[in-house]
């Protein structure tokens, strides 16, 4: 194979590994949108959360990697909805603007109260599942890569599954698309909100608990530059559109890898914002959104 | 059924409903009648419990539901068709007849009035599986309506059902409200298209910027010179 293609089906596998992960972010930022119409700058500061959460799971009570998952999981959901019940929900009826900077106000708390409870070091994340390098073709591809990818999709799936075959998804669907109808439904709305803040958290900390192994360092900043890119995916793929959100973070993932492995990683962030800047010229719907005006 | 004392419903600074009193007996049909701005769908979306009355009461069969979360007063038994018909567009058909049960569990039942559903309006089954958004708005308003009674509502409030609907269709439409009726739903209808309302209601009131203008029986409200002037056309 030529060095050009090897080159190029490398970064492919990179960039759909790391795609995958900002897919997860911003099906929260996505979901969270779809709802409410915030977003949820915090959610990023969820993602290290949930990588902290697994952690300790692993260090201090030595869990396994599926039990430490989970348990990151089913904490950054309860974090999740308690923020939403406190800082989110008062808000209901203010301007739009006033609940966005008290998602920045959160956002910045979870990382500066992250850092004093945790310390800004950097922790060396354990190695919790065997390592194993495959070559195919000439292309690496590492066993995290592909857990990555497995763990990833799964959770998709089983979203998928949740949006549209359950009662519960299908009120979550019902109030993003019109509040006031869904009320008439007797969808009580706060409710499947605290859901929506439940789901999106927890892919959120399943993301933060694959990078922590991937890249074997976690800190309590971790999560805003990843946590930026998601948002970035959840536009570009159309903000509120699930398959969008999956679509986009695989775009971004890829043309990372692209940058890194073509010209040089120091454009790769660039390259991101890069993104969103096009899309806002030129699609600002989103690859999957309809143009339409936003309701009133 | 329903007695609506003395609300006050106001948006913001705006005052929308200034002490309205009204009352649906068991069993009736009564539309609540006035022109655009009047009050009408403020007046229902307050019972459905979208707004709330910063003064007044509303009972619903003894109980006072003001102010009570608009799930708690689709659970009581009421049910409301929006200005709009406002269906889920991006869903199917089945799933916003689906969504019209959300407060039920009973399968069984809710099997049995979805067919019952299909029975009253037989173009649904026909298009079960079609995304609500590419009804025609006939259609869309069937669903609306379908939806509505899934809940198995005993109130049952139908904001401007014959809005943007042909001739022909609003008399099927107004067919189909007395069915509901007659199988023994109570109706409270709001309406501008006046003479269809008050041809088969058997209470009607007036509204007039948030204010209750006239009220009486149907009859005596189609024969009333103020109201054949303003709503009648002459
Ligand atoms: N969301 C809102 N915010 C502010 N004012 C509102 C709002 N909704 C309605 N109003 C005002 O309240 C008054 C009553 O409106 P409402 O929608 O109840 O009238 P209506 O009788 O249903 O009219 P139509 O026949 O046009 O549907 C109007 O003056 C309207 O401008
Ligand atoms: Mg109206």
């Amino acid at each position: 194979m030529d060095s050009f293609l090897q080159q190029f089906y490398q970064q492919l596998v990179n960039g759909i590994s790391l795609g995958s992960i900002y897919a997860l972010i911003a099906l929260g930022y996505t979901m969270v949108y779809g709802i409410i119409r915030l977003i949820n700058f915090a959610h990023g500061d969820i993602y290290m959360l949930g990588a902290y959460v697994a952690f300790f799971a692993t260090t201090v009570f030595k869990l396994p990697f599926f039990p430490a998952l989970i348990a990151a999981m089913v904490v950054s959901a309860l974090v999740g909805v308690t923020i939403e019940r406190f800082a989110y929900r008062p808000l209901r009826n203010a301007p739009k603007i006033a609940v966005l900077i008290t998602a920045i106000g959160v956002s910045l708390f979870l990382e500066y109260g992250g850092m004093l409870a945790v310390s800004p070091q950097p922790r060396t994340f354990p190695a919790l599942l065997p390592t194993g390098i495959f070559h195919i073709g000439g292309v690496v591809i590492n066993s995290y890569q592909i857990i990555i990818l497995a763990v990833s999709l799964i959770l998709m799936a089983i979203l998928t599954y949740i949006v549209h075959r359950t009662k519960i998804g299908k009120a979550m669907r019902a109030v993003s698309f019109d509040n006031d109808a869904a009320r008439l439904m007797g969808i009580d709305v706060d409710r499947v909100i605290s859901f929506t803040f439940a789901i999106g958290s927890a892919l959120a900390a399943a993301a933060g608990v694959l990078v922590g192994i991937y890249y074997n360092s976690i800190d309590p900043l971790m999560g805003i530059m990843p946590g930026l890119k998601a948002f970035v995916a959840a536009v570009l793929g159309g903000i509120g559109i699930l398959p969008g959100a999956m679509l986009g973070g695989v775009i971004m993932g890829v043309v990372e890898a692209m940058v890194s492995g073509f010209i040089s990683s120091t454009f790769r962030d660039a390259a991101a914002f890069g993104i969103l800047i096009l899309i806002l010229l030129f699609r600002p719907s989103g690859l999957l959104g309809k143009n339409v005006r936003e309701k009133v | 059924m329903l007695k609506i004392e003395d609300i006050n419903v106001y948006y913001g600074a705006i005052h929308a409903l200034k002490g309205i009193s009204l009352e649906v007996p068991e069993g009736e049909i009564v539309t609540l009648i006035g022109a655009n701005g009047a009050g009408k769908s403020t007046t229902l979306r307050t019972i459905s419990g979208l707004l709330k009355p910063r003064t007044g009461t509303i009972t619903f069969e003894g109980k006072n539901i003001a102010g009570s979360p608009a799930q708690d007063i689709v659970k009581q038994g009421v049910s409301q068709v929006p200005e709009g018909r406002r269906i889920f567009a991006n869903m199917s058909v089945l799933e916003n007849l689906e969504l019209g049960a959300y407060i039920r569990s009973d399968s069984k039942g809710i099997a049995q009035d979805l067919e019952n559903v299909f029975q009253r309006f037989p173009r649904l089954r026909e298009r079960k599986s079609q995304v609500a958004g590419t009804l025609s708005g006939g259609e869309q308003q069937m669903l609306a309506m379908g939806r509505a009674l899934m809940s198995r509502p005993r109130l049952l409030l139908l904001d401007e059902p014959s809005m943007g609907l042909a001739p022909l269709l609003v008399k099927e439409i107004f067919a189909i409200i007395k069915e509901i009726n007659a199988s023994g739903t109570t109706i409270l209808l709001v309406e501008q298209n006046a003479n269809m309302a008050l041809s088969i209601a058997q209470k009607a009131y007036v509204l007039e910027t948030g204010r209750i203008t006239l009220s009486g029986t149907a009859k005596e409200l189609s024969e009333s010179e103020a109201v054949r002037k303003a709503y009648l056309g002459g």
